[in-house]
């Protein structure tokens, strides 16, 4: 079923809000703002911002390197994120930890680990707070593929159903072709044809749908989310996308451009090699072009001119940030 | 004063940290392993069946699981058992949970308590016989322990719980046993503070855990033959107490050190560092390790006391210390 329009809309704000602010991301480490590897969301903003979109202020949160797209989703500020990926004084943690470990526990954080498999046995540990706590709260863990391929993530697993834990695992699948299953699993990796067939070996309920759909990451997360708070827990989720170019290569490269909303409103096609990503499995394209009828295409161009303002002051304070003194660099080893 | 064995103290502390803190849960209740101590747990178990849970053999499952619930804003505690079995959980204890506070900037605590049992236990062969606390003290962010005596233990174990950081308690396998000294009212100790066991103006003996126990026995035969040897326990190995130690040597002018840790990169060559820095003026001879060789731990019983640090090799090595023929 198609997600309502007064649901969708405030969706492909914050959608639009992680795009433009990676996009920014891809054009500060080419100008050599900052140093380092970095992993951008495009491509899986659909089921980042739907899912977070439907937490509660209670819940916990686990991520991972690729964090970018859930620490904004949640509310992070902007600026203070991109000033932690300059390394600046002013980031979410102070620039200690950069790109890869964005977070905040104000904002229900408890780690944004870089450790491939790490988010997940980390996320089962907040699944047992919040049962200790018994505040109803829930544990949701976001993660790739590349995650089960680590030996912990089964350790996790087990213990998280075996204890039945309310903890939501979300597998962010960016390696496949198509989200049917059994159709383009990265099978260099992967012995199993269906990763959902993981969770289940240890009794775990499990759903996959289209990560690149809000209306079905929307109708999942809210099923997911009921069955996990009613101590139904743990549940399984396997969002796929379709891996966006730009992530092929070893560094990320902006081959797809500055998304244009046109190709949302029709006003241009798509075209080139990558014509086929931006047609069909583009989520912010897709939402964009489901919300473009009648008086909505006037509208995509002025949020997107309001998201474009505020990322654009996002940089600027990143930028003129002081870096940390050095001096700091022995402080807060321990509590 | 009373007396109480290690094991007895150390199930008081676990249990007195339970009824104190409804945040207080144990993940892995064979905190004595499987020797005659173990039933001790029992009324652990009995009054808290509500917040102790045994975990599948999953021990980097169980450390991360801790280590999450730590951050989520709880206090677990995670028995990894064996001093061997740590490693499986080496990436949660090193890159998750010693990492947290400091990269977050100081906005995630870790305040998780690992326990496991370390050292040579006899027969534990190659891969029963570990120490891990030394590989350990290369992680910084973790607070390590490693108590000697029943009032110690207590202590240590209980300003654990109360810590905001991440601390492993080592517990001696061979230690569960020994009875010592506690008073009628055990209290909690500071982490990060040695505590000289004997006085003595002659050499210092710096040791931890069960070679504290050791080192006392080795200074009781050095009395007798009219050599006094101050015996500095370490309690906590990280972070360091290096003002205790640099002010013994400062008394007594010689360094023997103790420990169960393999030889490279150990705790005792750690302690010599420190001394060799800041305190080379105060030596009247050359430092002295006594430890684990640098070799795995056999089997064969003879093999095995070949390898371990012993009181007459300490003997031996405060007298060379002092210039005796031995």
């Amino acid at each position: 079923m198609s997600l309502r329009d007064e649901l969708a809309w405030p969706l492909l704000e914050k959608m639009l809000l992680v795009r433009r602010f990676e996009e920014a991301v891809l054009r500060l480490s080419d100008e050599k703002q900052f140093i380092g590897h970095y992993h951008l969301y495009i491509g899986q903003e659909a089921t980042g911002v739907t899912l977070i979109s439907l937490l509660e202020p209670r819940d916990r949160l686990a991520t991972t390197h690729r964090n970018h797209g859930h620490v904004l989703a949640r509310g992070a500020d902007p600026g203070r994120a991109m000033a932690e990926i300059l390394g600046r004084a002013t980031g979410l943690y102070g620039g200690r930890g950069g790109t890869i470990h964005l977070g905040d526990p104000d904002l229900g954080f408890i780690s944004t680990s870089g450790i491939v498999g790490g988010c997940i046995s980390l996320g089962v540990g907040a699944g047992y707070a919040c049962r200790q706590r018994g505040e109803g709260a829930i544990a949701a863990v976001l993660f790739g593929d590349g995650a089960l391929e680590e030996g912990i993530s089964f350790e996790a697993l087990n213990i998280a159903s075996l204890w039945h834990l309310p903890v939501l695992f979300i597998c962010e699948n960016n390696s496949t072709g198509s989200w049917a299953p059994g159709q383009g699993y990265p099978t260099l990796v992967h012995a199993s044809s269906d990763l959902c067939s993981i969770a289940k070996s240890v009794n775990m309920t499990t759903m996959r749908m289209d990560g690149a759909d809000v209306s079905a990451v929307h109708s999942a997360a809210i099923e997911a989310l009921a069955l996990c708070r009613a101590g139904k827990g743990p549940v399984f989720l396997e969002a796929v996308t379709r891996r966006w170019p730009g992530n092929n290569p070893l560094w990320p490269e902006p081959v797809t451009g500055a998304t244009d909303l046109r190709m949302a409103t029709g006003e241009i096609a798509p075209s080139g090699e990558h014509a086929d990503w931006l047609s069909h499995h583009d989520p912010v394209l897709r939402l964009a072009s489901r919300l473009a009828t009648g008086a909505g295409a006037a509208r995509i161009a002025s949020l997107d001119a309001t998201v474009c303002r505020r990322i654009e002051d996002a940089v600027k304070f990143a930028l003129a940030s002081p870096f940390p003194a050095a001096e700091t660099a022995l402080e807060r080893v321990f509590a | 004063m009373p007396m109480q064995s290690y094991a007895e103290a150390l199930v008081d502390a676990l249990y007195d940290s339970l009824a104190a803190d409804p945040r207080v849960s144990l993940i892995g209740s064979y905190v004595l392993g499987l020797g005659p101590q173990r039933h001790l747990m029992d009324r652990v178990r009995k009054d808290f069946p509500d917040r102790l849970v045994d975990p599948p053999t999953a021990e980097a499952g169980a450390a991360a699981t801790g280590i999450g619930a730590a951050m989520a804003g709880v206090r677990p505690f995670v028995d990894l058992g064996t001093g061997s079995f740590p490693y499986l959980a080496w990436s949660q204890i090193v890159n998750e949970a010693a990492v947290s506070y400091y990269m977050s900037n100081g906005r995630i605590p870790v305040p998780v308590t690992f326990h496991l049992l370390h050292g040579v236990r006899g027969a534990g062969a190659p891969q029963h016989s570990h120490s891990p606390q030394a590989m350990l003290c290369n992680a910084p962010g973790l607070e390590i322990v490693a108590p000697a005596t029943a009032a110690d233990v207590y202590g240590l174990v209980r300003a654990a719980f109360a810590s905001q950081n991440p601390t492993v308690v080592v517990s001696h396998a061979k230690l569960l046993g020994i009875k010592s000294e506690v008073p009628a009212q055990k209290q909690p100790i500071p982490l990060g503070r040695a505590d000289i066991k004997r006085s003595g103006r002659d050499v210092t003996i710096v040791a931890n855990s069960l070679m504290t126990q050791i080192s006392l026995a080795a200074a009781d035969t050095l009395a007798a033959e009219g050599v006094e040897a101050e015996m500095v326990d370490l309690r906590t190995l990280s972070p360091l107490d290096e003002a205790t130690i640099l002010a013994s040597v400062a008394r007594t002018g010689r360094l023997v050190v103790v420990d169960e840790c393999p030889l490279r990169c150990g705790i005792a060559s750690e302690v010599a560092a420190v001394v060799a820095e800041h305190g080379f003026g105060l030596l009247k001879a050359p430092v002295t390790r006594v430890t684990r060789a640098q070799v795995p731990v056999p089997y064969s019983q003879p093999l095995e006391a070949a390898v371990t640090p012993d009181a007459a090799k300490i003997v031996a090595a405060v007298k060379r210390t002092l210039g005796k023929r031995v």
